[in-house]
């Protein structure tokens, strides 16, 4: 079911010694989230809620392990406070895989709704921001997990259905 | 006893363990009992001091303590679950359950009226929970740490706040001081 983009991604995690990961799931993400929980060298936490995740990542982080979260856009709704108070304010790092529902190619009305506030969050939140519409762009996800140590910072890459298409 | 006390209580129990200490007076009332490098206070995300708690016990081999309170759990009443199945051995909840929002004027939780937080852990799938008094809290931390396994402790206090000064640190301080205490930790055990 895991396609080569998702190896692609789960692949480039494990390079950058990310050994923490957390979860809450969508459809797009099925293929990735299937890697990260039997890759050997990364432990699975999922999530029941994104905040939730994002206090398990920062514990992590603060125990000497890299962490990630991997999640739906429309869950920015839920972890405004969390980035803001816990994640910004203790200037931890935190690649966050967004799975970008909502964009052109999505079939669901209503993920509408929430994809155009996403990026409105994200930058009213000044989180550095990367927007994979196709896999090719994969080749950057290394350098942007990097960047989120350099800057202390979460950092976002929002991955739309054109991307997933791209990789089928 | 109010949640003062049972800080107070407990403070040699906790003194060189690794704490994550709930947000708003529990942390202040820490700080001002028994502040130690290896104490993370949380100054703000209602909620998350479990879910931080778990993340560190699991990632790393030292002991963690999360202080929780009654109110900040129910807004984060599924990280039972998670803390239920994902077994962390090195880890003991401690929730201190005054029945209301002490940081904020002793409004009443549900806790302390219909819910049982002991019980919905243990539906959740905690295997070692323990309900217990104020007076008993710091005998059943010290077996809780010793047994090495994963328990739940729900403490009932009375709720009431005492007068302390707000956190004066700042948050990178907190954790960069936190964290070295982890890495010393470390070092002293292998
Ligand atoms: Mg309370």
């Amino acid at each position: 079911m895991a396609t080569e983009s998702d190896r692609r991604i789960v692949d480039c995690l494990v390079a950058n010694e990310i050994k923490f990961a957390t979860s809450v799931p969508c459809k797009q993400l099925a293929g990735v989230i299937d890697l990260v929980d039997s890759s050997p060298s990364i432990m699975h936490v999922p999530s029941n809620k994104e905040d939730e995740g994002m206090g398990l990542c920062a514990g992590a982080y603060m125990g000497g392990t890299q962490s990630c979260i991997i999640m739906q856009n429309t869950a920015l709704g839920v972890v405004v406070n969390s980035l803001a108070t816990l994640i910004q304010f203790y200037r931890i790092p935190l690649p966050m895989l967004i799975s970008y529902r909502g964009e052109i190619g999505e079939k669901v009305a209503c993920q509408v709704e929430m994809a155009l506030h996403t990026k409105a969050i994200l930058g009213q939140l000044h989180i550095p921001t990367y927007h994979f519409q196709h896999c090719d762009q994969l080749e950057h996800l290394d350098s942007i997990i990097k960047h989120a140590h350099v800057c202390g910072k979460p950092v976002a890459v929002l991955a739309d259905a054109m991307f997933w298409r791209s990789a089928e | 006893m109010i949640r003062y006390d049972v800080l107070k209580s407990i403070a040699p129990v906790i003194r060189g363990k690794l704490i994550v200490c709930n947000i708003g007076s529990p942390s202040q009332e820490l700080f001002d009992l028994l502040d130690q490098p290896s104490n993370f206070y949380m100054l703000g995300t209602m909620g998350l001091c479990s879910s931080i708690g778990l993340g560190l016990a699991l990632a790393q081999k030292s002991q963690v303590i999360a202080i929780e309170g009654d109110g900040s759990v129910l807004t984060n009443l599924a990280t039972l679950s998670t803390i239920a199945n994902n077994q962390a051995d090195n880890f003991t909840l401690l929730i201190i359950d005054n029945g209301s929002y002490g940081s904020t004027g002793d409004q009443p939780t549900y806790a302390g009226r219909k819910t049982s937080l002991a019980n919905v852990a243990r539906a959740c799938g905690c295997d070692i929970v323990v309900e217990c008094s104020a007076e008993n809290t710091a005998s059943e931390l010290e077996k809780a740490l010793s047994s090495r396994r994963m328990t739940v402790i729900v403490s009932k206090c009375e709720s009431g706040n005492v007068d302390v000064p707000v956190i004066d640190l700042d948050p990178c301080v907190i954790r960069e001081r936190f964290m070295g205490e982890i890495k010393r930790l470390d070092e002293t055990r292998s």
